[in-house]
């Protein structure tokens, strides 16, 4: 089969696993996080154009498109990873939950605090299991053991991944499988409580069996985080987000709930993009 | 195609180019360290001795250290004749220790069952046959048959004296002058006191301090007492031995260490004598000018040296290597700096040790003697050479090192790593503390191995900012504070040159030259296994994802 016919049958099947959580995802919810006019460059080459969306509370939304086209980047824009690179420049507000984020008197250490990221590579500390976990309490200066245990083990069933690990909490998180490490990162995210969770490709690197018990423990995630994926995968979008949005030279082209998105997308460029036509 | 090209196409040229540098280099160190072990370990073996008779009637005894072809160049009988090389010993006798004797002129050779090589304090070997042996002015024993057995026990009593009489000189009187010294700088305190406020009346304070003097003067006396019984006790048995030639030494007991006869050793005596020499090799004290005795001192100043400079050197570089890496902005001027570090690894020690004696030594430590050992002066407490100076050197000179290889071990952490542990909130300096540091711990521990091993074979600095050929104490002992920082101390590097080149008998110190080496070698292999133990124990702990 040619590279485009694959493409395109992968599309066909995205539109049939869309179908089914159409009827779920029409609801409108508040806006958890909006975005108004945000740019942004490194030094001279500007990644990201008047790109404003409203991010939908409790939901899992989806940042698609090609290499480079500035989905990684608006999403490190949200908890201000960016400021990590020397030579960015970002303009417009990102207000999370009301909190500008962007602003100068912001409290960057607070943002990052209430909106937790996993990584497209996983990357556990080199401690336990166990310290891995409470790594964000401990920095937070939580010191009593009774809350670090409970908070421990409440993170790493939430995470799915208790019943593992739970008999070998003191030996190395670097010793786990690739999933179980993405899952201990998830888990290590929502120890701190956040109310946000970034995934930045967290499946890009794992097996499909392990892919799909990430997109279960995003599925289950999400009634009490707001989600916000970014993926190459089309049909991982199609499968856990309730919105998408697709970008592509760092612009906003279209963003809508992922049954419309996936079924009846307005732009051409998206369509080509969803039907494997190009990227 | 031919074998030649198929050959080389291969690349089998390259791999035998690259081989034999390899094997360049390994053929080199393996003959540098065989050359050191050879003659340093050979040094406590016993070898028989010898006696010659030479034609005109002169006779020696000694062990065989060479032989070697005569040579006279321009004559036919260049590298024809050979001659041997007899260490003789008795220098007290003969004015020499080491004695060539062309085979020519040799009439007899000779190995005497009654000879004997005897260890003494002073004057190197006595080597002759014992023939009286007398307690006071009453003979005890003639002939080495008879003397023979009896001398175990009381070489035995021997040691037990000399360690008694030691115990008291340096024990007890050690402790007691170190006492009387104090008070003297009390009193010189009251005297610098006085002349600022010379009202206050310090009679009181005065009379404590002379009393107190006093009484630890007649402690010194009644030491110097129980000190003259036993060497009294000890001096009267004595040994007379005769050397080949006739001649006759008497010797006290109580001077000789060891005394044995050599050609009647089987195999088990020798070893015994040889495990013994080498066990007080690195026990004792130096004797005769450093030739002779042991080497502690040295071994225990080197360690002691070395570990100062790692506490100080570590932190430093470390600190340094934080800031170069994960604070300063990287532009030109942080590759300046970072080129001059590199470049400062390359600075001729010496010049680190004119700069230590010049800022250490007497700045620094002149400044501190002002400030807080006035009463001392004008004799100098900190500022003159000593270990925490020397140390403190060594520290500036290996630092360039362990910033290096904290600069590469820092940035090999992974960035994800750092990454989350920013998202989760953690600051900068929670994220070095908690991540990077302990990521980048195994590095660091290499950078220290390696400072190590330079600073512990590290002369000509320490020659300028505290090593001394002979320190009467160790940098560490019972007296408070414990830790004298301001002592001068022992080296096993600058021991080598020591005894190598400063010491009037060049021959009988050669050996110990390599003994030391050898030592020195050991103790920076010691002290890297120990280091490489930590680091590989931290890696297994902190080791980043393979995936």
């Amino acid at each position: 089969m040619s590279q485009e016919a694959k493409a395109a049958d992968s599309g066909l099947r995205i539109r049939t696993e869309v179908k089914a959580q159409e009827a779920a995802s029409t609801e409108v919810r508040e806006a958890d996080i909006v975005i108004e006019d945000l740019n942004l460059s490194y030094g001279d080459n500007h990644v990201l154009h008047d790109i404003s969306m409203d991010v939908e509370d409790r939901r899992v939304t989806a940042f698609i498109g090609p290499s480079g086209c500035g989905k990684s980047t608006l999403l490190r824009c949200l908890n201000r990873m960016n400021d990590l690179i020397d030579n960015v420049r970002t303009t417009g507000t990102i207000r999370v939950k009301g909190l500008d984020v962007n602003a100068p008197a912001t409290d960057v250490i607070e943002v990052r605090r209430r909106i937790g990221m996993v990584f497209q590579k996983s990357n556990p500390f080199p401690k336990s299991i166990y310290e891995n976990v409470v790594y964000g309490l401990r920095i937070a200066g939580i010191h009593d053991k009774a809350t670090l245990d409970e908070a421990c083990e409440r993170s790493l069933r939430r995470a799915a991944l208790w019943g593992e690990v739970k008999d070998r909490l003191g030996e190395s998180g670097l010793g786990l499988s690739g999933g179980q490490m993405q899952r201990l990162c998830i888990a290590r995210a929502i120890a701190v409580e956040p109310e946000i969770i970034l995934m930045d490709e967290p499946c890009s690197a794992l097996d499909p069996i392990a892919t799909l018990k990430i997109e279960e423990l995003i599925y289950s995630l999400k009634d009490r985080y707001t989600i916000v994926i970014v993926t190459h995968n089309l049909q991982q979008a199609a499968r856990v987000s309730d919105r998408t949005a697709f970008f592509w030279l760092g612009r906003l082209v279209e963003y809508a709930s992922t049954p419309d998105m996936f079924t009846k997308p307005k732009d051409k460029l998206t369509e080509d993009y969803i039907t494997g036509r190009f990227g | 195609m031919s074998p030649l090209l198929r050959s080389l196409r291969r690349g089998d040229p390259l791999i035998w180019f690259t081989g034999s540098a390899l094997g360049v280099c390994l053929l080199m160190i393996a003959g540098l360290v065989g050359v050191i072990l050879v003659n340093g370990l050979g040094f406590f073996w016993p070898r028989p001795l010898l006696e010659v008779t030479l034609r005109d009637g002169g006779a020696f005894l000694g062990e065989v250290e060479n032989r070697e072809q005569i040579p006279n160049p321009g004559h036919p009988d260049h590298l024809k004749k050979s001659r041997i090389q007899l260490r003789v010993g008795n220098r007290d006798l003969l004015g020499f220790d080491f004695k060539w004797i062309d085979e020519d002129e040799i009439a007899r050779r000779q190995a005497l069952p009654e000879a004997w090589f005897i260890e003494r304090r002073e004057y190197g070997p006595l080597i002759g046959t014992p023939v009286l042996l007398k307690e006071g002015e009453a003979v005890r024993a003639r002939g080495p048959e008879a003397i023979g057995p009896l001398l175990p026990a009381l070489l035995g009593k021997a040691e037990r004296d000399r360690a008694a009489i030691a115990r008291i000189e340096k024990g007890e009187i050690g402790e007691i002058n170190y006492r009387i010294e104090q008070f003297r700088l009390l009193d010189r305190k009251l005297d610098l006191e006085a002349r600022k406020d010379p009202s206050r009346d310090q009679g009181r304070e005065r009379e404590r301090i002379r009393q107190a003097v006093e009484e630890q003067k007649a402690l010194y006396a009644k030491k110097q007492e129980e000190l003259g019984r036993i060497v009294e006790r000890a001096a009267p048995t004595t040994l007379t031995v005769q050397i080949a030639g006739g001649r006759e030494k008497e010797l006290r007991t109580l001077d000789i260490y060891r005394a044995y006869a050599a050609n009647r050793l089987g195999w088990p005596g020798r070893l015994r004598i040889y495990a013994h020499r080498l066990w007080e090799f690195l026990r004792d004290d130096p004797r005769e000018s450093n030739t002779e005795g042991g080497i502690f001192p040295a071994i225990f100043g080197t360690v002691m040296m070395v570990i100062i400079m790692s506490i100080i050197v570590v932190p430093l570089g470390v600190l340094a290597a934080l800031y170069l890496r994960e604070y300063a902005k990287q532009g030109a001027l942080v590759r300046t700096v970072r080129i001059a570090v590199n470049n400062l690894a390359g600075v001729p020690s010496i010049v680190f040790g004119v700069f230590g004696l010049g800022f250490f030594v007497y700045f620094v430590g002149g400044t501190i003697d002002q400030l807080f050992f006035s009463a001392a002066l004008p004799t100098p407490t900190y500022g003159t050479g000593g270990i925490l100076w020397a140390s403190l050197t060594l520290a500036l000179l290996t630092v360039p090192v362990v910033i290096v290889a904290s600069e590469e071990a820092l940035a090999a952490v992974p960035r994800s790593m750092r990454e989350a542990s920013v998202a989760m909130g953690a600051t900068k300096l929670q994220t070095i503390l908690r991540v990077v540091l302990p990521a980048a711990a195994p590095g660091i521990l290499t950078g220290l191995i390696l400072a190590m091993a330079r600073g512990a074979g590290e002369v000509a600095p320490l020659m300028l900012t505290g090593v001394v050929k002979l320190a009467p104490e160790l940098p560490l002992d019972g007296f408070f504070p414990f830790l004298h920082l301001d002592r001068k101390f022992m080296h096993l590097g600058f021991h080598i040159y020591d005894v190598g080149f400063q010491s009037p008998n060049v021959e009988a110190a050669k050996p110990m030259v390599y003994t030391t080496t050898i030592l020195l070698l050991l103790i920076v292999v010691l002290l890297n296994l120990a280091a490489i133990v930590v680091r590989n124990r931290l890696r297994e702990k902190y080791k980043t994802s393979a995936f």
